[in-house]
């Protein structure tokens, strides 16, 4: 599942290591792989080699972070007995990548099941280190997941993972703060702005939310706002934050910059633990997974902590979209791919699905989401509220049209090199994004991409 | 400067010496080292004053003084057992790298450090600067092409792709250079060699014991080093079983930013004190190997 | 100093860690120094450029934007933290502190400190919101700038570096002191020298050598400044930015954006200006009689 974009706290290089992608696609042949519109086999004599895998059994290697896999590898063993899966953490999301990339180079200790986030996927389809799972049949599985994570897991027609869990984002705030300074839930952005003015006017330590520049809730607000700065076709690429959708987000946005309207307190770090804790940080518009993380890091807020729609950029809109979410993907290199795919299978469709929203995951499946024992659920620390039916129905709304750069990974690391400025106060917005825009297409060019 | 000589011809005389005959204390030079204690503990103030409190007393409580409930043992105890003790394991495998790791890396460097100080021979200029010169390079740079050299080799994901290169200290090497020059005086060696000693047997008999505050030195940071070795096990090793303490704890620091993942700063810092500890007991036990220089002195003086 | 006639025993003491030495340091820096010459494109592929790199490298202003960052560094840093190590070496070796094994212990302590809990700690100590810096501008209606604001973060990361070394450096001139033969000592003492005298006429020319690689590895651990920026850089993500130093920078290029050819050129065009900065550090300590 995953999520953030930044690490807080760890060591420098944790947050830096991100992916080496170059170094894959240097190494990689490029062979077998089916390649874009290319049939996909027949999807029985796909079904009966991953059978065949599952009786022979044998040895899966997995890297992925997320905690509730571990439910998932257990039921797995239990129902296939003679297949044994070595669950390995090789790091949160870019370290994890780097590893996988100096593991594709260097053509030796490749996984065959690896945890990739949707925004990173990209670079590696791109580069064909992992495999187009239509060879197995994972094009048939159309209208098993909510469109937003089933989009992101294309590439073309090429299907390069399966979606794990989503993020569809809703608005998260601290009831008891809102009560006591006589704040209304905010409907629409506008609402958002004149919530956090009051709220900060109220109490000048709290802050509606926090905010020190980060590029995946920048571009997931962009996304909602309907900006698509983003437009991929092939090694074709486009970047623009010049459009309607982008100016409606810095336009609002800017107020809050500018006013000091939002706590200069990164996501993640101990001090937003606190933050959230003790009320300073009152509210965030997060991705879907967020109650597991309030739930165990926040355990202050118990009680206190709702969950509301997504704020709407015109009165009455039903737009959302997606904050974070990974898939299950299978490296080319990969030793046994048809018993690695029986393995995503498991976990993405079938029962594994269930033990992970156990766990406490968002899934990306229309059924589970559609569930009446998913819908109905209470949950104690939101006060009862029936969390679920919230965030299942932005699931439903995320818009779509929505395209990250097949170079995501590198853009996103550089964001707080230039619309960081808008944050420490030496530019707007609007100019911040049209540096991170100018550094996006000089990386693309430099990297062969043809950049309009 | 120019009184050294003179110095060392009066002390060629002056045989059983006593460091510092004169002993009087000083309340205003320890007053004004105290400002510099007070500076390097804070932080670690810091750390133990929060090592006592639960994961809500850590949110809920001002940092420098302590939250209501008193925790650290819970906390020890936490550390020890979570995720079925696996704690244990990577202090274990963290161990294992110091000893043969720092402990080959202080053998190498002395070995090499009175070789390049006590003898001349061909191509001895060119080591300093090849030393120099790829010491130089930042080695972070050099991260995925030393991973994928290791890789062909079949080293990664394997102890021996951490205590390899742990095996080579350039600092350690030239400290142990500038301590052997000034420390083993050529004239033993030079009587040595006419009483037929051979080369190694001179090292370990004369030089060794001369050079032994010096090797503390470096096995101290040696040590340090190993034990706090991040970096190059992050690249190198995948499989939590060889993890060292570094690597684990930053594992555990990353659940806070995984979706659904359990926070658990309190253990964080908790782990980080008790790895500190080892390394306090090591400064302890080998500092008073500091003494020793002052005993060859007074004996081969 | 060298005792022997040149001979290639010294090679036999030498040898075994030259041999490490090249395979974790040399080969490596060769291995980057040829995928340097090439330039791997995510659409292309790889291609032989020659030295296009390093052409790209020395007209790079973000790198050469890093490196006068290090270098002011350098400048104020390096000489502070040696002489506050130099200071307590002395008072340390002096005999005249109360508790000396305990101040010696402690101000080596930091050192010793896994960075990642420096990274919580230190944003504790300068969390202009939760952390101390924010009590005190509560406690005393202060209003202490932020030390991560983008003006002061580098003199912030120049504290905890120097929080950090201190005491590493003072062990180095320390155990320097304490292969000094004490019989000089007691010889001065004769001579009526007295304690400042020592110090200036024995002790200053005993420390002469470590001084000296102490100086070069604080040279070199400047200009590859990495760890505490990008610690800090997790708290202050506006101020530190991917170019920061060039290491980080170097860093960034490879982990990120997958130039790991381009990043192995600046890492090489740093370690020769390192090179050059320390040899001639070196020559010059070497004229005065350092290193034999």
């Amino acid at each position: 599942m995953t999520t953030n974009r930044r690490h807080t706290l760890l060591l420098g290089a944790v947050a830096l290591s991100m992916s080496l992608l170059a170094a894959a696609c240097g190494a990689d042949p490029g062979g077998s792989d089916p390649g874009g519109g290319s049939a996909a086999p027949a999807s029985t004599a796909a079904a009966n080699e991953v059978q065949a895998a599952l009786d022979a059994g044998g040895t899966l290697k997995v890297w992925a972070w997320e905690p509730t896999l571990k439910q998932v590898v257990a039921g797995f063993q239990a129902k296939y007995p003679k297949v044994t899966v070595d669950l390995v953490n090789a790091g949160t999301g870019n370290d994890q990548y780097t590893a996988l990339q100096n593991a594709i180079k260097a053509g030796s200790g490749v996984p065959d099941v690896a945890q990739i986030e949707y925004y990173a996927l990209p670079q590696f389809s791109l580069a064909k280190s992992v495999t187009d799972l239509r060879a197995f049949g994972a094009d048939q599985l159309q209208g098993t997941f909510t469109p937003g994570p089933w989009a992101s897991v294309h590439s073309g027609a090429g299907v390069y993972g399966l979606p794990m869990d989503s993020g569809p984002m809703a608005l998260f705030y601290n009831k008891d703060v809102f009560d006591k300074h006589g704040i209304e839930v905010p409907a629409t952005w506008d609402d958002f702005v004149a919530a956090a003015e009051k709220l900060h006017a109220a109490d000048p330590k709290a802050y509606i939310t926090n905010d020190t520049g980060d590029a995946g809730f920048t571009t997931s607000l962009i996304w909602q706002a309907g900006g698509r700065p983003y437009q991929v076709d092939g090694t074709s690429v486009a970047v623009n934050f010049g459009d309607a959708g982008t100016q409606k987000f810095t336009s609002t946005w800017q107020k809050l910059v500018s006013g000091k309207l939002v706590a200069p307190i990164g996501s993640w770090s101990d001090a937003w633990y606190k933050g959230l804790s003790d009320g300073t940080i009152a509210s965030l518009v997060i991705g879907a997974w967020m109650p597991a993380n309030l739930e165990s890091g926040v355990k202050a807020g118990a009680g206190k902590w709702r969950v509301a729609p997504m704020p709407q950029w015109e009165s009455g809109g039903k737009a959302t979209s997606e904050n974070g979410g990974s898939s299950l993907a299978v490296p080319e290199a990969a030793a046994n791919k048809a018993l690695a795919y029986a393995f995503l299978k498991y976990a993405a469709v079938e029962e594994g699905v269930q033990a992970r929203v156990d766990g406490g995951a968002f899934p990306a499946t229309t059924a589970q989401l559609s569930s009446p024992a998913f819908q109905d659920k209470e949950f104690p620390y939101f006060g009862g509220q029936q969390v679920n039916k919230v965030l299942a129905e932005s699931a439903n709304q995320v818009a779509d049209g929505w395209s990250y750069l097949p170079y995501q990974v590198y853009a996103n690391s550089v964001f707080n090199d230039t619309v960081g400025k808008a944050y420490a106060g030496g530019a707007t917005l609007s100019e911040g994004l049209k540096s991170w825009q100018d550094a996006s297409i000089k990386y693309g060019q430099e990297q062969g991409f043809s950049v309009r | 400067m120019t009184s050294k000589p003179l110095v060392i011809r009066h002390a060629r005389h002056v045989r059983h010496a006593r460091r510092h005959p004169v002993r009087r204390r000083s309340a205003t030079l320890t007053a004004l080292t105290g400002i510099m204690l007070v500076y390097s503990l804070l932080p670690l103030a810091w750390l133990l004053v929060n090592a006592t409190k639960t994961q809500e007393g850590l949110l809920g409580s001002n940092g420098l003084w302590f939250a209501g409930e008193f925790a650290l043992f819970d906390n020890v105890a936490a550390t020890l057992t979570y995720d079925g003790g696996i704690f244990t394991r990577w202090l274990l495998n963290t161990v294992l790298y110091v000893v043969l790791g720092a402990g080959g890396a202080t053998l190498l460097a002395t070995v090499a450090g009175y070789g390049l100080a006590k003898f001349d021979f061909p191509g001895k200029k060119a080591v300093f600067a090849v030393v120099i010169g790829a010491v130089a390079v930042p080695g972070t740079a050099l991260a995925v092409p030393t991973f994928l050299m290791f890789s062909r080799m079949g080293l990664t994901d394997t102890p021996w792709a951490i205590i390899v290169p742990s095996l080579v200290s350039p600092f350690g090497l030239y400290l142990m250079w500038t301590y052997a020059a000034g420390a083993v005086p050529d004239e033993i060696l030079e009587s040595a060699r006419v009483d037929g000693s051979r080369e190694f047997h001179t090292f370990v008999r004369i030089g060794l014991p001369l050079l032994a505050p010096g090797i503390v030195t470096v096995l101290l940071f040696t040590v340090v080093a190993t034990w706090n070795n991040y970096f190059l096990p992050l690249i190198m090793l995948k499989d939590p079983d060889w993890y060292p303490l570094t690597l684990g704890l930053a594992g555990w620091n990353a659940q806070a930013v995984t979706a659904g993942g359990d926070v658990i700063f309190n253990l964080v810092i908790t782990g980080s004190l008790l790895t500190i500890i080892p390394l306090i007991a090591a400064f302890l036990l080998l500092q008073r190997y500091w003494q020793s220089g002052l005993a060859a002195g007074s004996v081969k003086g | 100093m060298a005792v022997t006639r040149r001979s290639w025993t010294g090679w036999r003491f030498a040898g075994p860690f030259l041999a490490v030495f090249a395979l974790v340091y040399v080969a490596p820096i060769a291995y980057s120094f040829y995928l340097s010459l090439f330039r791997t494109r995510l659409i292309g592929g790889t291609t032989f450029v020659g030295f296009d790199n390093y052409v790209q490298a020395v007209g790079d202003p973000q790198f050469w934007s890093a490196f006068g960052r290090v270098a002011l560094f350098l400048a104020v840093q390096v000489p502070i933290m040696l002489f506050l190590a130099l200071l307590a070496a002395l008072a340390i070796d002096s005999g005249r502190l109360y508790g000396t094994g305990f101040f010696r212990i402690s101000v080596f302590l930091p050192y010793a400190v896994p960075a990642a809990v420096a990274a919580l700690m230190w944003g504790f100590m300068y969390g202009a919101q939760f952390g101390l810096v924010g009590d005190l501008n509560d406690a005393f209606g202060l209003s202490l700038p932020d030390p991560l604001s983008a003006e002061l973060v580098l003199l912030s990361i120049g504290n905890i570096v120097t929080w950090e070394f201190v005491g590493y450096n003072m062990l180095i001139l320390y155990s320097a002191l304490r292969v000094v033969n004490p019989s000089l000592y007691e010889a001065a003492q004769i001579d009526g020298a007295g304690q400042l005298r020592i110090v200036w006429a024995i002790k200053l020319p005993a420390l002469r050598g470590a001084l000296l690689v102490a100086t070069i590895f604080s040279i070199i651990g400047s200009f590859h400044l990495f760890n505490e920026p990008a610690i800090l850089r997790n708290l202050a993500p506006n101020a530190i930015t991917t170019y920061f130093t060039p290491n980080l920078y170097a860093y960034w290029l490879s982990f990120a954006g997958q130039r790991f050819d381009y990043s192995a050129a600046i890492a090489i065009v740093m370690g020769v200006i390192t090179m050059v900065v320390a040899y001639a550090v070196q020559l010059r300590g070497m004229r005065r009689g350092a290193l034999s």
